[in-house]
């Protein structure tokens, strides 16, 4: 069993997640089913990614949690002076995680954790309507981090240690919304970047005030992914000078994208025996998301102003342990959308979002429990526009319409302890 | 154990088919009515306008955006139709072959092409054409839109019978998908059993006239049209006849509601609009320094002018702003022979005078009341050849010959390049006639009809979400680069305007399109 999950595990690794915006908060099943909560949570290894200051308070000297959901997301739009009508047919996701704990001793845990906490895949129909701003996008960033915990006090512990990002984007919309070559094939550029390498870091604490009570505090920094010398790859350009056509061949681009800071301060409450209750907060900093600019090898700007600004999200999640074996798990969250009226962009159709979230975990022996979970998001039906478009001509053309979008995340994983 | 994975599982399976539902889906027929209309077989009747015609011809992406098939694709959104067909050409370069031979005047369609200097102009496409109208489409077609089909052509029989194009007796266009050689393209309109139709018949019939500089003849008042040529005038009666058949077959047939689009004035495209009655600039290097010499020349012939009495006839050009084309206007009295004696009177030699008197025996400069076409931009200030031979003949000596030949400046521009105020008239009251007969027979069958005058507002630019749609040529986006048929755009508009009308008279709701999403003229330096 466990072979057979690892396996999936890491056969799945390249594929990419689902986020609107692009934070997928689906790093943990036990978290996950409890409304993502886990910052005061001291529960299994996926401490390590929501407050590796908890690692150090794991009973056994090893443990593992590992696990991987698989994302149905889709959005649609449609525009109801037109009659227009436009679905996504995005791939599956498949955000995993991979966290393990190591007890030097009472004072002293190492771990390391390799989640995908940003990602985004969107695949509209090509030439849909909107493809003047995205006919499919594909994000991807894997996190690696090793930890330390250290317990100051009986009551107080920190944690943290640097992160390595590994990323790839791959972005495809059409020039215009008209432009074509003779045949009428419209005119669009890919732009593909891999392998961008950066550097952040988190830090935490923990701060247990009774046996039932714990807080704490998680910081991860932010990370500007630099993508510098990726493909740029243009089709269906006319053979004409107009506005510069006929400089617009294959070339390299340069351009940024923000994985933003994320601070989640909160607490977890041992009711009685039977009853865990936990609250997050997360704050992320989404505000220094301005701009998605592109800069190609021959000298061309694409801007696209995105002006998000730091949002919140407040988690809510219960455990119950049934029996011995089985603990059952329950969760609520409601999740601000970054994205600001008149930037609403379908790269990234994110409105608010509820999320509703269950799961349990069944202890197979002694030392391996599995852990599922299940979570379903909510959007609201939303009237929307992206008013920063300017076309060829320097007209400013919004483009908006109606967008609904769901998404059901079921997730299993395993947790080892030793 | 295996019981918790089986229904996790099961759930996974579950999450495939799940999609986002809209609570007013725009697909699910709720959100949208078709009123009183019944859109279920839509049949559109027209010429090249219906037909997608664009760039001088008929090409895939240009059928593909014909205001029928923009239209269809609306219905379909409130209606469950049946599938609109077009007779699909074979590729996007146009042009006609028969029997695999290019045929004459169907050339490839015009691009926007630019030289070194950025200067643009419409060229011919390097394309290879591909549709042959010997490959005989089978049907039916509910876009039965045919380019260069007059009114009273839609009911004849024979016209797409390819024996017949020898005799000119057949339409290539239509020989490519008519039902059979000796049917009509009325009666396969009415074979498809339509619910709907709409109508943009009658263009062709002023037109054809209009286009070739009001060079054929006008028959109103002639009621037998066996006896009208290609460029001629349809009579008012015999148009308003066979309309009114044509619409009557219709509504027999079951399309008991649909559209009879009017006829915008064909002066107001621009193909007459583009090229100024005054395009000769004293900045032009062939034209500036030899503004004296002609000035000097033109002045004995303006005397003889005032001599004869029609000092209105004389010639001049500015050396400051820009001066009009001379042209030849058919309608004045031929005074050739009087200038050739007034001129040797002069002291002119004979044949030098028996030339001039030819050549200015109904001369003059155009006014703004002149129309000039679009094709004579490329013929203005240029040195007719034709002419040079002709001169020759007659023994001037070749620079001579040439001097005299420069279209506009030293030879008159003939009749097919300018429409004069006699002919503007012909063609104004024609259509005039014309669409008094399309909106009585609208109101007797209860139709909808377009008021060409909605459509007209291009002339002065309509706005949408990407600026300004107008009928200027090719930065306007509504014409195609032949200057008479539209773009996708342009079709677009006309779309729209079509379902306004219908929404209004049947109590739909059909939706329009966004006419920004719709392309304008097609660049490309790909040229013959």
């Amino acid at each position: 069993m466990r072979k057979i999950l690892f396996l999936a595990v890491f056969a799945l690794a390249s594929a990419v997640t689902y986020a609107g915006g692009y934070r997928v908060g689906v790093q943990g099943q036990r978290a996950l089913a409890m409304g993502h909560t886990g910052v005061a949570v001291v529960n299994s290894a996926e401490l390590g990614f929501f407050n590796p200051s908890g690692l150090v308070y794991l009973e056994n000297q090893l443990t593992i949690s590992a696990g991987v959901s698989a994302v149905f997301a889709e959005v649609a739009w449609q525009n109801e002076t037109t009659g227009a009508v436009a679905r996504t047919d995005n791939p599956v996701g498949t955000p995993f995680y991979f966290n393990a704990s190591y007890k030097i001793n009472d004072w002293v845990a190492v771990g390391l954790s390799v989640t995908t906490p940003y990602g985004s895949t969107v695949e509209w129909e090509d030439d849909w309507e909107g493809s003047h701003l995205v006919n499919n996008i594909a994000l991807q960033a894997i996190y690696i981090q090793p930890l330390v915990s250290v317990k100051v006090a009986e009551w107080f512990s920190v944690g943290g240690g640097p992160i390595y990002v590994t990323g790839a984007v791959n972005f495809n919309r059409n020039l215009s919304r008209t432009l074509t070559d003779i045949d009428g094939n419209r005119a669009n550029v890919t732009v593909d970047a891999s392998g961008v390498n950066e550097w952040g870091w988190s830090a935490s604490a923990m701060f247990t005030a009774t046996d039932d009570l714990r807080i704490g505090v998680n910081y991860r920094s932010e990370i500007i992914m630099n993508a510098e010398g990726g493909e740029a790859d243009f089709e269906n350009v006319p053979n004409t000078p107009v506005n510069g056509l006929d400089q617009l061949t294959d070339t390299t681009f340069d351009a940024q994208l923000p994985l933003p800071a994320e601070l989640t301060v909160g607490l977890s409450y041992q009711f009685n025996e039977k009853w865990l209750l936990a609250f997050d907060f997360n704050r992320t900093f989404w505000s220094v998301y301005e701009s998605l600019d592109i800069t190609f090898g021959n000298g061309r700007v694409s801007s696209n102003p995105r002006a998000y600004e730091d949002s919140n999200t407040w988690r809510f999640g219960a455990q119950y342990t049934a029996t011995d074996k089985l603990t059952l798990r329950a969760g609520y969250y409601l999740d601000e959308s970054p994205v600001q009226p008149g930037y609403f962009a379908p790269e990234t159709p994110r409105n608010d979002s509820m999320g509703f979230t269950a799961g349990l975990s069944l202890e197979v022996t002694s030392r391996l429990a599995i852990d599922a979970s299940f979570a379903y998001i909510r959007f609201d039906e939303v009237d929307a526009s992206y008013d920063q478009y300017v076309d060829e001509n320097g007209q400013n053309v919004p483009f908006g319409g109606t967008y609904k979008s769901v998404a059901f995340i079921p997730g299993l994983g395993v947790t080892y302890k030793l | 154990m295996k019981n918790y994975i089986k229904y996790i599982g099961i759930l996974a399976l579950g999450m495939v088919a799940c999609e986002p539902e809209f609570e007013n889906p725009v697909d699910s027929g709720d959100l949208y009515t078709n009123g009183e209309a019944d859109f279920s077989n839509y049949v559109a009747l027209g010429n090249s306008l219906t037909a997608g015609y664009a760039d001088g011809t008929i090409y895939l992406t240009g059928q593909l955006n014909s205001y029928p098939n923009i239209l269809a694709q609306q219905f379909a959104v409130v209606q469950e139709t049946q599938e609109f067909t077009q007779p699909l050409v074979a590729n996007n370069a146009g042009g006609l072959l028969m029997d695999g031979v290019q045929l004459p005047g169907y050339n490839t369609r015009l691009v926007l092409a630019f030289d070194a200097e950025g200067n643009a102009a419409p060229k011919y496409y390097a394309g290879t054409i591909e549709t042959d109208i010997s490959n005989i489409l089978t049907g039916p077609f509910s876009n039965m839109g045919v380019a260069g089909v007059k009114s009273y052509e839609m009911l004849a029989e024979g016209y797409g019978n390819i024996a017949g194009m020898q005799a000119e007796m057949a339409n290539p266009w239509f020989v490519r998908f008519a039902s059979s050689p000796n049917t009509s393209v009325l009666a396969d309109a009415v074979a498809q059993n339509p619910t709907f139709f709409t109508s943009w018949i009658g263009s062709n019939d002023v037109w054809l006239y209009a286009g070739s500089g009001g060079t054929g003849t006008d028959h109103t008042g002639n009621m037998d049209p066996t006896t009208y040529g290609r460029n001629d005038i349809t009579d008012p009666t015999v148009f308003a006849g066979a309309y009114a058949q044509i619409v009557n077959s219709m509504v027999q047939a079951g399309a008991e509601e649909g559209v009879l689009i009017g006829l915008p004035s064909v002066t107001s495209i621009p193909f007459f609009t583009t090229v100024p009655y005054a395009p000769l600039s004293p900045a032009n290097p062939n034209f500036g320094p030899m503004i004296q010499t002609l000035n000097t020349t033109y002045s004995q012939l303006n005397q003889a002018f005032a001599f004869l009495g029609v000092p209105e006839r004389s010639i001049s050009f500015s050396e400051t702003g820009a001066s009009a084309v001379v042209i030849k206007d058919e309608s004045l009295a031929d005074i050739s022979q009087q200038l050739t004696q007034v001129l040797m009177g002069g002291g002119m030699d004979q044949g030098t005078a028996t030339i001039y008197g030819m050549q200015y025996g109904q001369a003059r400069q155009a006014t703004p009341q002149d129309l000039l076409l679009l094709t004579s931009s490329s013929v203005i200030g240029q040195v007719n050849m034709t002419r040079v031979q002709e001169l020759m003949a007659f023994g001037v000596p070749q620079e001579l010959a040439g001097q005299l030949s420069v279209n506009g400046v030293t030879y008159p521009m003939e009749d097919q390049h300018v429409l004069i105020p006699e002919e503007i008239q012909n063609i104004s009251e024609a259509t005039t006639a014309y669409n008094q007969a399309i909106k009585q027979i609208a109101e007797a069958n209860d139709l909808v009809f377009i008021d060409p005058t909605v459509l007209m507002a291009l002339t002065q630019g309509v706005p949408f979400d990407g600026g300004v749609l107008s009928s200027t040529f090719v930065l306007g986006g509504a014409f195609s680069l032949d200057g008479a048929h539209m773009t996708p755009r342009g079709y677009a508009f006309v779309a729209n305007k079509i379902i306004e009308g219908i929404n209004s008279k049947y109590n739909a709701t059909v939706p329009k399109v966004n006419i920004g999403n719709y392309n304008t003229i097609t660049p490309s330096n790909n040229v013959q």
